[in-house]
């Protein structure tokens, strides 16, 4: 039973960084279809505004620094989304291949950026000192910042469906990764619905890369280490689904826990890529399909 | 669309992983030449390090300590009256590449011996491509053992200089006796804990458990979980790359610290405990033969050289070390043998001395490793590590461990 809790702990912590990692991509993919493997380095220039905004106000306000982290690190790398799609992506709409390989090329030159602003070696960040610790219930131990990562992705969860529910711009939103040309027809500003889309799910990479530094390293090559994890959720979700990722992040979550317990770390994750080859011959279009009716594709 | 996808990311994965199909040149192996690098008054060497992707965070240290060593050579006029020119390659981090610039560096720039290397499967990647050529390498990182190529000279440890000592610490000084042990996924750490537990079975030691993780992992509750679950007195950690920073930080994370369960680390040096963040590994041990607190007026002048020129922040430790030793090694022999021709270097090589910042080394005729003096040590809250154990003098090196009983069979 402890074990049990205690996996099951892990598996929510791996799901909630997984659906963080993720969120962005499943609204620049499902809405635009744009394969953008410079994810990665969105959610690496969000870990690196924490370092940044640590050193600038030093280690006395750590607490404060991490706070302002998270809609720095929104803003950071949202502005950089935006610039990405104004210079390179608008002009690629429908070419998901050529978008993928200059995405690529993008990733690499930001993390050269990243090795020539702040060095090739990894950087420290600090956790706030109120998330040091943790509780221990049903015997598993939960520590403060996976618990605190959980809480955040909650939050940023149902800040999205707020928004795309009861916001006329998330409507919007909606319309378009429905039915781009009836959207377009009926009046939608399309190539701006889709650059703010791109602004918030690039923004939501860097409130991911935030989160990370609590867990993992801070370096140029950050990126790497999540953008194939945030690709198999979306995958494994169903484009554009909200519902579909989350429930993706959980699956995929759970499956790695408790399949590493019983084996190995390197099992595990071959273990999950089976399983999800397995689930995408059954179900190729992923958990949740759009609903939609009409001819068009 | 997702169908494409996924042929995309599986290209892309291939390519971050490094798992292309191996090119080892076909250009046929030109006779060694007489006295290779040398054109006029100038001697070319090859550096070659990954300056980029996930190895880029360790490696472009050491490339800067092997420039920093040209630098003081020349200074202080060069090897046989000529100015040493580097010719900087990056390997990318990518092991055929390694083996790809290798062959470049040799054939194309004609260089007189390379610097390089930092994983085990950067090292065997370039390894035949050395031979082949008749051409020198200097490796300058601790590593598994059980290798001794006739053209490379490896200036970091090999097990019995590092990884025994740390166990004889750890039994002598910590009275462990269940022994946990967590590593990467690939021939170094699986190497290295073969032999751990051939060591442990004949010192009455007890291995609780095993667990490898693949390079770039970055998610280590469940690791953490099995290491809390089999309660050992200790943690024998090989763990490199970015995913050292993951578990550091969630060791720490699980309510555990140096205290409640110690840990021996063979791959967290100075310049990575920034990325980790000290209060994350303090009181942590480590084994390794240098530090930048090791004592000595040769240490002093090589840390005080090495922040003037890359900034006050920038710690030395044992690869960075290793890396300047190995430039100051191959000057001093090309020097004594009077030729940059690799037989000769070589010959000129066995039983050479240099007072290196570590202390005195030399150069095993034998199988071209150096003695080193085993430093056990423990981190200290500035970020530095303070020795606490090793060994006294420096220790021959026996990269197939012939000395040592137990080791027979591996």
């Amino acid at each position: 039973m402890e074990v049990f809790v205690n996996e099951f702990f892990v598996g929510l912590s791996i799901a909630s960084i997984l659906l963080l990692v993720a969120l962005g991509l499943t609204f620049t993919f499902g809405q635009m279809n744009v394969i953008n493997m410079a994810h990665g380095e969105f959610i690496m220039a969000g870990a690196y505004t924490t370092y940044v905004l640590q050193t600038a106000l030093g280690t006395g306000l750590i607490t404060v620094s991490f706070g302002l982290a998270l809609p720095a690190a929104f803003l950071v790398a949202g502005t950089m989304g935006l610039i990405l799609e104004f210079l390179l992506i608008r002009r690629m709409y429908g070419r998901p291949l050529d978008t993928l390989l200059v995405t690529w090329g993008v990733s690499l030159m930001l993390q050269q950026l990243a090795r020539d602003i702040f060095g090739a070696a990894n950087v420290g960040v600090e956790g706030p000192s109120f998330l040091d610790g943790g509780i221990t219930i049903a015997g598993a131990d939960m520590s403060y910042s996976r618990l605190f990562i959980i809480g955040v992705v909650a939050l940023v969860v149902i800040a999205i469906a707020i928004y795309l529910v009861r916001t006329p711009a998330g409507r919007r939103m909606r319309a378009v990764m429905q039915n781009r040309p009836l959207a377009s027809v009926s009046g939608v500003k399309t190539p701006r619905v889709d650059r703010t889309t791109f602004f918030i799910g690039s923004g939501l990479a860097g409130v991911a890369g935030v989160g990370i530094t609590l867990l993992g390293p801070i370096g140029p090559t950050l990126g790497l280490a999540y953008i194939i994890d945030a690709f198999l959720v979306v995958i494994v979700g169903g484009l554009g689904q909200l519902r579909g990722a989350i429930f993706a992040a959980l699956a995929l979550g759970m499956a790695n826990s408790f399949i590493e317990y019983n084996t190995s770390t390197s099992i595990a994750k071959a273990g999950v890529f089976l399983l999800i080859v397995l689930f995408l011959q059954a179900r190729p279009q992923g958990m949740i399909v759009q609903q939609r009716r009409g001819l068009a594709t | 669309m997702t169908r494409l996808l996924i042929a995309g990311l599986m290209v892309f994965a291939m390519t971050a992983a490094g798992c292309g199909s191996s090119d080892d040149d076909k250009s046929a192996s030109s006779a060694p030449n007489a006295s290779p690098g040398v054109s006029g008054d100038k001697i070319k060497v090859g550096v070659l390090h990954s300056l980029s992707s996930f190895m880029a965070i360790s490696e472009v240290s050491v490339k800067d300590a092997e420039l920093l060593a040209i630098d003081e050579i020349n200074k202080s006029g060069g090897v046989l009256g000529k100015k040493l020119v580097p010719v900087i390659e990056d390997g990318a981090s990518d092991w055929p590449t390694f083996a790809e610039k290798a062959q470049k560096l040799i054939s194309t720039d004609k260089v007189a011996a390379t610097f390089g290397g930092w994983t085990s499967a950067s090292r065997k990647a370039m390894l035949p491509v050395f031979e082949r050529n008749k051409a020198l390498l200097y490796y300058p990182v601790q590593y598994e053992g059980l290798e001794a190529s006739p053209y490379i000279f490896y200036t970091g440890a090999t097990t019995n200089q590092q990884i025994i000592p740390g166990l004889e610490f750890l039994q002598e000084k910590l009275k462990v006796k269940k022994l946990f042990l967590v590593g990467s996924d690939y021939v170094f750490p699986r190497t290295a804990n073969k032999e751990i537990k051939a060591w442990a079975k004949a010192h009455g030691m007890q291995i609780v458990g095993e667990e490898y993780s693949p390079l770039g992992n970055t998610d280590y509750a469940t690791t953490v979980n099995k290491v809390k679950a089999a309660k050992p007195d200790a943690v024998f950690q090989t763990i490199n790359g970015d995913s050292n920073v993951a578990f550091w930080k969630q060791f720490k994370d699980a309510g555990l610290d140096a205290k409640t369960l110690p840990v021996i680390s063979v791959s967290t040096a100075e310049d990575e405990v920034r990325g980790i963040g000290i209060e994350n590994v303090v009181g942590q041990y480590v084994a390794w033969n240098y530090y930048q607190t090791t004592p000595g007026a040769k240490n002093a002048a090589f840390v005080k050289a090495y922040k003037a020129k890359y900034g006050a922040d920038r710690p030395t430790d044992d690869p960075i070390e290793a890396g300047y030793v190995g430039v100051h090694l191959w000057a001093k022999a090309v020097e004594k043998a009077g030729s940059t021709n690799a037989e000769k270097v070589k010959a000129a090589s066995k039983g050479l001395t240099f007072d290196a910042p570590e202390g005195k080394v030399t150069i095993d005729g034998s199988n071209q490793h150096i003695y080193k003096t085993a430093r056990i040590g423990k981190l200290q809250p500035n970020g530095l590590i303070n020795q606490v154990g090793g060994s006294d003098k420096p220790i021959k090196p026996d990269p197939f461990l012939k000395t040592y009983t137990w080791a027979k069979g591996l």
